[in-house]
């Protein structure tokens, strides 16, 4: 993930989200969303179902008008001119919509059609889509008797067949198993490097990783945004300690007291420690242990995950609402 | 409104429509088995009424009077009885819905008096039946009477002629015979196709709200205009498809005359389709259910084309209120239309009220239809 671009560059914006609010009656499905995603960039949406991921990336296609706020996308106003927005973009819904009734070809010619894509390119164009989908072979068959990941990467196929500078990908991996979302983000790479602009959401993690950047969203507001190493090393706010012992209970009540510890949790059978600062922790946190009559079996620095940080993120979020309401 | 798109909207619509079961039935099986059940099941004209005879008399003149019910074509005598209770039966099982009773002074009282009653017991329960039967049955009466009359003067010598002064003579145009059938069948073809269009269409936006491929296909350039239009394209040719059918079904197998052109027909039928199929697109468009759109489409068409278009049930003895309200229902102009293209042969101008009419239908509903659709998802 060396290619990362810098997508705050004015120039280079593809999309540019400017406070950006939806209201759906008296719910608030997004709030105050602002954003950029450069040129060639893959941007990743991550937060929990219902965070608001698919509402803005309805927005941004035109398919939703938002309540306030600037929406540009390929240096064109989504609000005033949705039209004109439609020929810059591929859209992959987060329910498959291709249809399932058409076979393979068919779904891909009449894409094709509808994007007037060249005639002496579509032959071509269809051929990198089947190819690109793992589909050779299968082009005569009905889109329902296809697999999940296959529906899919079809999906995307479709999406990309009017080669559109801007993707937007709602949830494209759910509900698809391990080996094919590795296949289907190798995807979504190539085309990056060919210089398309994506934008993704997920709801798995680990798939943050596989982002240049990631934005981190939960009750429509982005709480987190950076690339995923900037992440894991300032978003926590501290660094993080890996403490294994006997019974957790007393240790976890413990530590919610000890000096420079900023919080601490459970995680599988060992509990994570978020600290001001590891050096100093590692020396003081012995010491208190032992006042205490507590013996730790393992204390150590980790590095954290992103999933330590969204986990993390998102719990603190919820808390500050609970004490807003 | 670009051709390529227009064309793959059309196309893929085919294909849909080819692999779906239900769509098929709707197109190519209801307009048959429609023609084929109304065609032969409504039937407005009476014959062969059955009718139970008591003669108490049993003489020549008697037989002979009963002859003539046999003899018309009106009635077929079902039963003879002997007593009075058994006719009392018959009619009550409704095996017969009329019962004539000769008196035993029959022939009597005729050569006495030149005059005799006959009874007749007419099953009241379905009123129209009972006057058209009672009706024929005075008929049948009367020129047994004027017959008798003829030859009692004949035997008396007075070979004179019975001079009447006035006597209508009536002809009756279009429907020479006073067929119900033919002024029943093209007037069905209206309803079958009000039906089958507006069905086809009220499942075509929907299936793709409910199936989620609208959220794509608003995703993408194609304007609302290719996406109605694109969509429409193939059901006017299965409306044609289906229309061809019914007519033919008309013409050759019930035997419907037809007078008029098929260029007229053409065109009128278009005009028709194209007020039905931009109805059922409209619902469409309104009710994102497949269920919802395609009931709705059947009370909003086959109700109002069975009942006020003049197909069956003549407007001009509707009360007032609802006859102006049937100026309101294309299917009246189109049913208008249709029997006088088929019946007394109407070219183009003569109808062009009836035309009119549906042109501004037409123009109205693909408007509201293309209004309707907007390409956003809420």
């Amino acid at each position: 993930m060396t290619d990362a671009v810098n997508g705050n560059g004015e120039a280079g914006a593809q999309i540019v989200v400017e406070h950006l609010v939806k209201r759906f009656g008296d719910f608030v499905a997004v709030d105050d969303v602002s954003f950029r995603v450069g040129h060639g960039e893959i941007m990743g949406f991550l937060g929990p179902n219902g965070a608001g991921k698919s509402t803005i990336i309805r927005i941004l296609c035109g398919l939703l008008r938002p309540s306030a706020g600037r929406v540009f996308v390929a240096g064109i106003d989504v609000v005033r001119d949705p039209e004109r927005v439609r020929e810059h973009i591929g859209y992959m819904s987060q329910k498959f919509s291709l249809y399932r009734d058409l076979t393979v070809e068919e779904n891909l010619r009449f894409f094709g059609g509808i994007y007037r894509v060249p005639r002496d390119e579509l032959a071509e164009r269809m051929r990198f889509a089947i190819d690109m989908a793992g589909l050779g072979g299968r082009e005569k068959a009905l889109v329902a008797t296809l697999a999940g990941g296959w529906q899919q990467r079809l999906a995307l196929g479709c999406a990309v067949l009017h080669r559109p500078p801007i993707l937007f990908l709602d949830e494209p991996t759910s509900g698809v198993e391990p080996t094919s979302r590795r296949r289907f983000w190798d995807l979504i790479h190539t085309l990056a490097a060919d210089g398309v602009t994506v934008l993704v959401s997920t709801h798995y993690m680990d798939e943050a990783e596989y982002c240049h950047r990631a934005a981190l969203i939960n009750q429509g507001r982005i709480i987190a945004l950076g690339s995923p190493d900037e992440l894991k090393r300032t978003a926590l706010g501290g660094e993080l300690l890996l403490l294994e012992c006997e019974v957790l209970g007393p240790m976890l009540a413990a530590l919610q007291q000890a000096p420079g510890v900023v919080d601490a949790s459970v995680f599988g059978n060992a509990i994570h420690v978020l600290v001001r600062d590891a050096g100093h922790s590692l020396v003081e946190l012995p010491a208190y242990f032992e006042q205490k009559s507590l013996r730790p079996s393992r204390l150590e620095r980790i590095h954290p995950s992103l999933e330590d940080v969204f986990v993390r993120l998102i719990a603190a979020d919820m808390a500050r609402g609970r004490q807003a309401a | 409104m670009k051709l390529r798109r227009l064309k793959a909207i059309a196309v893929k619509e085919v294909l849909q429509i080819w692999r779906d079961p239900r769509s098929l039935m709707i197109a190519l099986l209801l307009p048959f088995t429609q023609m084929f059940m109304f065609g032969y099941g409504v039937n407005l004209d009476l014959k062969h009424i059955p009718v139970c005879t008591f003669d108490r008399e049993g003489s020549q003149a008697s037989q002979d009077l009963l002859k003539r019910f046999q003899a018309s074509l009106y009635f077929t005598i079902a039963e003879n009885v002997t007593t009075y209770p058994q006719l009392v039966a018959a009619i009550n099982r409704a095996d017969c819905r009329l019962g004539i009773i000769v008196p035993p002074d029959f022939s009597e009282r005729l050569n006495d008096t030149g005059t005799a009653p006959v009874q007749a017991i007419v099953d009241g329960t379905d009123d129209n039946t009972a006057n058209i039967a009672f009706g024929y049955a005075a008929a049948v009466v009367s020129s047994y009477s004027n017959a008798v009359q003829m030859a009692q003067l004949d035997r008396q010598g007075r070979t004179f002629q019975v001079v009447q002064p006035l006597q209508v003579q009536s002809r009756v145009w279009f429907n020479e015979d006073l067929e119900s059938r033919n002024f029943i069948i093209p007037g069905l073809v209206a309803v079958i196709m009000a039906l089958v269009g507006a069905q086809l269409t009220s499942l075509t936006i929907s299936r793709e709200w409910e199936r989620g491929t609208m959220e794509l296909l608003v995703s993408t350039p194609v304007t609302a205009g290719e996406v109605m239009f694109g969509k429409l394209i193939p059901y006017l040719l299965l409306g044609w498809l289906d229309a061809a059918f019914c007519l033919i079904i008309a013409a050759l197998w019930f035997a419907v005359p037809f007078r008029g052109t098929l260029g007229a027909l053409f065109l009128t039928t278009t005009l028709f389709l194209a007020v039905v199929l931009s109805i059922g697109y409209l619902l469409s468009v309104l009710i994102r259910s497949q269920i919802g759109a395609s009931q709705i489409a059947l009370v909003v068409t086959l109700l109002p084309a069975m009942l006020l278009s003049g197909y069956v049930f003549p407007i001009d003895q509707m009360p007032t209120f609802i006859q102006k309200l049937t100026y309101l229902m294309y299917a009246r102009y189109y049913v208008t239309i249709i029997k006088a293209i088929f019946l007394k042969g109407s070219g183009i101008a003569e109808l062009w009220a009836p035309m009119l009419f549906l042109v501004v239908y037409a123009l109205a509903v693909v408007l509201l239809a293309a209004r309707a659709f907007r390409k956003r998802l809420a």
